[in-house]
């Protein structure tokens, strides 16, 4: 084994509901913006919730080949299309890099849903002969997503897909990272995408009484730290990054966005779904993530939260936020950017890495819009960057990421 | 051309995504039209839905070109 190596992020990808690239991304992060709307993508006349983050103005043939992108989900082909700007915004190809060394780790909890819900239904609809797409398979499986960047890019390293919920997408970080510190390789892609935003995606949700049902507000209702929130809002799209071993980046003379110095994992070992009221694990996933970066919580300006604006979950992590950083705690900016985006399951943790490096490179901290009436019982002595992005500059930012079966992921980006 | 020719013709176009000009009956699924094994399961799925037959493996593996599964489907079309 290769001694640890220092590791950088050198490219950035987003196709979100806020905007489809990663400068549209930022205007709508910086500006407040909600990407919540009537859903479109199905009727959703009888459903609970009628509303949801749909990425907006996608059209597939603008990226792909009719017959390439037939054989993809959709959350698939938000991986591929952000993976892409990720890797034209870090030169990696133009630099002639070793492509034996570069892999692709990437998070979705929950993979093809649409496909495996289409291919259902129509077997369902039949007389019971069975006539399954080849590429049902191949378009369902979570895999396919790190599989086809692979392949259109041609990078022959470590290859595979994280699956923890919403934790996917740092599960995804953290692994590619460790793959380039041990020497695995030089560089890697990374990030996570998800579309779930179908019939059974939010039934499925909406059985959990997890979504909001504010159908009459789409705009504000993914509201975490306000009283009144109910639920968060199914999001979709991807966030990829292109991490790369920072000796590798200075020779070919890349720009580096910042070091990503830690990641920290741990579980609730609790409930499948509840997060666990005294936020024990979201304590212990903390610390780990600040004892693998080697700084101490006065070292962080900014928290990225997981704040998904569900009653139980944002009091849970905030107590923890407090519990691990002390007096600091009132000190950070903390925001959730899911007031704006919704909720991308396992693709959060990609686009909200990419909010906490542009928050870094813009000195500007993006907001939680519709916090309107604090909740009483969340500390609101804490600075939630209620509204209105705030001018800082950080240099330590945290972005956590919490998933259904307890896991809980961090991870720390430094200024360099 | 036959009705059936046509329907052929226009499912090709569609699921391999080529121009209309390149389906020719010489035409080999795999060696000009850029199919690959999926590509060909699938074709012979969407012919068989079209046009209500069942398609033996053993003979579909004798349709590789676009006269052949017009032939094929011209003889066994219901």
């Amino acid at each position: 084994m290769s001694s640890i190596r220092r590791v950088v992020v050198t490219g950035l990808g987003a196709i979100t509901p806020l905007g489809n690239t990663v400068p549209a991304y930022w205007e709508g992060l910086r500006t407040g913006a909600s990407g919540a709307a009537t859903i479109t993508r199905f009727d959703p006349a009888k459903f609970k919730t009628r509303f949801a983050c749909e990425v907006k103005g996608y059209e597939a043939d603008n990226f792909f080949d009719r017959k390439e992108h037939r054989k993809m989900d959709l959350f698939t082909q938000f991986a591929v299309v952000a993976a892409d700007e990720a890797i034209a915004d870090s030169g990696l190809l133009e630099s002639g890099v070793d492509k034996d060394r570069v892999g692709v780790i990437w998070g979705s909890g929950i993979g093809g849903l649409k496909s495996l819900q289409e291919e259902c239904f129509q077997f369902e609809r039949g007389d019971g002969t069975p006539r399954y797409s080849p590429f049902f398979i191949p378009r369902m499986i979570a895999d396919s997503s790190s599989g086809n960047i692979s392949i259109k890019n041609g990078f022959r390293g470590p290859n595979f897909v994280t699956t923890s919920a919403c934790a996917s997408s740092n599960d995804a970080i953290i692994a590619a990272f460790n793959n380039i510190r041990l020497g695995l390789s030089d560089a890697m892609v990374t990030g996570g995408s998800e579309a779930a935003i179908t019939e059974s995606g939010v039934g499925g949700f909406n059985a959990l009484k997890a979504m909001s049902e504010r159908n009459d507000d789409p705009a504000s209702a993914s509201r975490p730290y306000d009283k009144d929130r109910d639920g968060f809002v199914l999001g979709e799209g991807a966030g990829a990054l292109v991490l790369e071993e920072y000796e590798h980046a200075k020779a070919r003379g890349a720009k580096m966005y910042a070091e990503l110095i830690g990641g920290g994992m741990s579980s609730d070992a609790y409930h499948i779904t509840a997060p666990d009221p005294s936020g024990s694990g979201v304590v212990l996933v903390m610390k780990n993530a600040l004892r693998d970066a080697g700084i101490t919580t006065a070292d962080v300006d900014y928290i990225n939260t997981h704040g998904t604006s569900t009653p139980l979950g944002d009091g849970a992590e905030i107590k923890a936020i407090e519990q691990v950083f002390g007096e600091h705690a009132a000190k950070l900016n903390i925001s959730s950017t899911k007031s704006m985006t919704g909720h991308l399951l396992g693709g959060a943790g990609g686009i909200e890495a990419v909010a906490c490096l542009l928050a870094m490179q813009n000195s500007l901290v993006p907001p939680t819009i519709n916090l309107n009436t604090p909740d009483p019982e969340i500390n609101q002595a804490l600075n939630f960057t209620p509204n209105v992005a705030q001018a800082r500059e950080v240099r330590v930012a945290m972005s956590n990421t919490f998933g259904f079966g307890g896991h809980n992921t961090s991870v720390i980006f430094r200024k360099l | 051309m036959s009705e059936i020719a046509e329907k052929v013709k226009a499912i090709i176009i569609d699921k391999l995504g080529v121009e209309a000009s390149e389906v020719t009956p010489e035409a080999s699924f795999t060696n000009d039209l850029g199919a690959d094994s999926l590509d060909t399961v699938e074709l012979i799925m969407e012919f068989e839905k079209e046009f209500n037959v069942s398609i033996p493996d053993d003979q579909a593996e004798n349709i590789g070109t676009v006269g052949q599964a017009i032939s094929y489907l011209e003889e066994h079309a219901k």
